[in-house]
């Protein structure tokens, strides 16, 4: 059986944030819904764009909703409505991320449709929570990495303020979300209630940050300083970060300095014994490395990292990482088939269960595909 | 959070894990309501107690651990002891999860791997993190974050065009990890309820950061063209202009999607107004270069009143400073203070909130072997673990 075997989850949610969620929610077996606008649908299918198309619709689109089913309506209109109702009275989760206010005015706020469906877990995505000055902006990955601080934590020192170049704000809510709505069906096995759960964007990427802001917290308000060279993290000592060599780039995590210096060869690291140096003089150290590991192949260096036990790793582009047995071993491509009939490479779920892979050939769905389908499972009435 | 029913309630973990990956997942289940139980090494103890960053401590523990390790419980017990072990298998025979991140074949070794712990308890969900998978040429490598954000292209996604790869500087692998982690267990525990099967869970850094990418990924897969950052203000490389981050007067913007028209109108940009949107992904570089020629004119507010007129998605970056004085993040009450003796420790909390209160726990992360009285009473008093389930 799967691990979500009969459960029914109803997406009214567009973009990234809380359709992840439900990802990795169909992921292990339970039956996504794509609640979808009439006509146009997920802003994601025109919007949110790569100039890589699939169908006229982006690649990020098929990548977010394999392994759903897309039930077309129009909120507005009474008669979609009452059967969107109908949906719900049966179903186990819902989930929304729109802007605070508009679940009041279409009358399908927890409170409204508790009465309908005591039992449902409910789940909520915001921007910045539902109070506060920023409630009602949009709240979109890039402007959430730049208002909580995440960007000054990565790239050099001279650099501008640099965002991760993945949607990492709206994958992290999307993780949250998907805790809390599992801990919420948990609790309703056990207790036979229902279930609100609401996270934001902004409070999920200070989650994410909780080591470091917890130093910002307790010493004295001290901004992260990023380190002039090859930075990795601001709050960690040299080597850690990405150096350039003769053919390529190589990393290097924590280390001891004069065990590397001996291991490279390098004797001018010999003279930082002292362990909080590593600390304080980390862009002398990392000068000596940069200056030391330029003119030699990643492969050389590799050669006597590896044994020594030092933890380093060759840095790899994606051409050169699907070209390793060890990617290859994962497993982490699978195809699927879309609504249209079109294959669609992509990757899996991360998550193995009782050793096996998680994989559906489901693509994702076209517009209104499954309106009949749903009505008939559910016996809508008009 | 006096009338909250923490969801996990009752469930008792056994974290058999260090640093960050798996001790992050169970800081989950515990802030969710699970009784999370460290099984640490009876001299040295979780290494994480030893790992600062910024050389911060409290008492003899990092407050890195701390930080990660609050909410918990400690029992030390030496896994190469066979009476010891036995005690182990006592805790393991009553629990509810089983969290590790040892290197593939460590369980093994010590003798508590799935297969032979489930002969104990049938319905215990046992959940492993590894680095790379448990097969291939990579199984015995650390795995460690920055090590893994390079082996997964994910460095070659951050900063512009023509820098060296940038890593992001958070260790986003151990915490995507953890998160999958918790998603597992927590599916796993939906179906023991209907079925009373137990469950292996696991996953790995390096699937966490592949799936992480999965937009990026697929875009490659369909094209076979390897993501390129833009040469300037690169914030996502599947992204056309716009989107990035630009200099101004007095700070940064940060400016997402929008139409190339619509964005030439707001910040009176005429020279914007002939590219086509086509010129948006063709044109990427020589479009923002203007933007950011253009931004650098006025201060941050000014153009964020225009954009914000407009409906266009803009923010001003901020620091910490700026954000933790801020009514947007004080509306949050998003830290709480942890009681440690002889020091208060400010922190995070939860990030959920359920059936509409915000989840805190002022408990402290615990000393090494703090609840091994506590604990060995509950084994010989054959109470352990029954406090009522939800």
């Amino acid at each position: 059986m799967k691990l979500l075997q009969d459960i029914i989850v109803l997406d009214f949610s567009q973009f990234l944030s809380g359709p992840s969620a439900s990802l990795r929610l169909a992921d292990m077996g339970a039956q996504v819904i794509k609640i979808e606008k009439k006509g146009t649908g997920d802003i994601c299918r025109q919007l949110y764009v790569s100039d890589v198309m699939i169908e006229g619709e982006s690649t990020i689109f098929h990548a977010i909703n394999r392994n759903k089913q897309s039930y077309a309506a129009d909120l507005k209109d009474e008669d979609d409505l009452k059967k969107i109702k109908q949906l719900i009275a049966k179903a186990d989760v819902m989930i929304h991320n729109f802007r605070p206010g508009v679940m009041k005015r279409l009358g399908l706020t927890y409170d409204d449709v508790k009465k309908i469906n005591p039992q449902i877990v409910y789940g909520e995505v915001s921007g910045y929570g539902d109070e506060g000055p920023w409630k009602g902006l949009p709240g979109q990955d890039l402007l959430l990495q730049a208002i909580s601080g995440l960007s000054w934590l990565s790239h050099n020192k001279d650099k501008k303020p640099t965002p991760t170049g993945v949607a990492v704000v709206d994958i992290l809510t999307g993780t949250h979300l998907a805790q809390g709505l599992l801990a919420a069906l948990y609790r309703r096995g056990a207790l036979g209630i229902g279930g609100l759960v609401q996270v934001s964007m902004l409070e999920s990427i200070l989650d994410f940050q909780f080591e470091l802001l917890t130093c910002f917290y307790n010493d004295g308000g001290q901004l992260p300083q990023r380190s002039a060279i090859s930075n990795g993290n601001a709050y960690l000592s040299a080597p850690y970060g990405i150096y350039k060599t003769a053919d390529g780039y190589i990393a290097l995590a924590m280390g001891d300095i004069p065990m590397l210096g001996k291991t490279l060869v390098c004797n001018e690291l010999d003279s930082f014994q002292d362990k909080d140096e590593w600390f304080s003089k980390r862009d002398e150290i990392k000068n000596v490395l940069t200056e030391h590991l330029g003119p030699q192949t990643t492969a050389h260096w590799l050669s006597l990292l590896e044994p020594a036990g030092i933890w380093c790793s060759e840095v790899m582009d994606y051409d050169m990482l699907m070209q390793k047995d060890a990617y290859k071993l994962l497993h982490m491509e699978m195809e699927v088939r879309t609504g249209a009939g079109h294959t669609v490479r992509t990757t899996r779920c991360p998550v193995r269960i009782d050793g096996k892979m998680l994989d559906s050939t489901l693509g994702a769905p076209v517009l209104g595909e499954h309106n009949a389908e749903i009505e008939e499972q559910f016996s809508v009435t008009p | 959070m006096t009338d909250i029913v923490l969801p996990l309630k009752g469930l008792v973990v056994l974290e058999f894990c260090q640093y960050l990956s798996g001790p992050s997942a169970g800081l989950r289940l515990a802030d969710l309501g699970a009784r999370v139980i460290k099984i640490e090494h009876p001299e040295k103890g979780e290494a994480g107690r030893k790992l600062s960053i910024k050389n911060l401590w409290v008492g003899s523990d990092s407050l890195l651990f701390h930080t990660i390790n609050r909410n918990k419980e400690s029992f030390t017990a030496d896994l190469k002891d066979a009476e010891e072990l036995q005690t182990v298998k006592q805790l393991i025979a009553k629990a509810d999860v089983l969290i590790h991140n040892f290197r593939p074949g460590v369980m093994e070794k010590i003798g508590l791997d799935y297969s032979t712990v489930k002969q104990i308890n049938p319905s215990l969900i046992y959940a492993e993190i590894s680095g790379y998978g448990k097969a291939g040429a990579w199984q015995g490598k650390p795995g460690q974050d920055l090590l893994l954000q390079s082996i997964t292209g994910l460095a070659y996604a951050s900063g512009d065009q023509g820098d060296a790869p940038v890593p992001c500087g958070v260790s986003i692998g151990d915490n995507l990890c953890g998160a999958q982690l918790v998603q597992g267990i927590l599916a796993a525990l939906i179906r023991r309820q209907k079925t009373g099967q137990g469950a292996l869970v696991e996953t790995s850094l390096m699937e966490s950061l592949l799936d992480f990418q999965f937009e990026l990924l697929t875009t490659y897969f369909a094209s076979g063209q390897q993501p390129v950052r833009s040469k300037i203000s690169n914030a996502n490389p599947l992204l056309s202009a716009p989107y990035g981050v630009y200099a101004t007067q007095d700070g940064y913007l940060a400016i997402a999607m929008m139409s190339l028209a619509q964005l030439a109108t707001a910040i009176d940009c005429h020279i914007l107004h002939s590219y086509s949107q086509s010129d948006a992904f063709a044109k990427r570089d020589e479009i923002k270069e203007l933007i950011a020629q253009h931004v650098a004119g006025n201060r941050s507010s000014y153009w964020l009143e225009k954009l914000h007129a407009a409906g266009l998605w803009s923010m001003e970056i901020m620091d910490w400073q700026q954000l933790s004085t801020h009514e947007g993040y004080l509306c949050l009450e998003m830290e709480q203070t942890i009681n440690v003796p002889g020091a208060d420790i400010t922190t995070t909390r939860c990030p959920i909130k359920i059936d509409g209160s915000r989840i805190y726990s002022g408990t402290p992360a615990p000393l090494l072997g703090e609840h091994n009285q506590k604990i060995q009473e509950e084994i010989l008093s054959e109470h352990l673990f029954t406090q009522p389930k939800l």
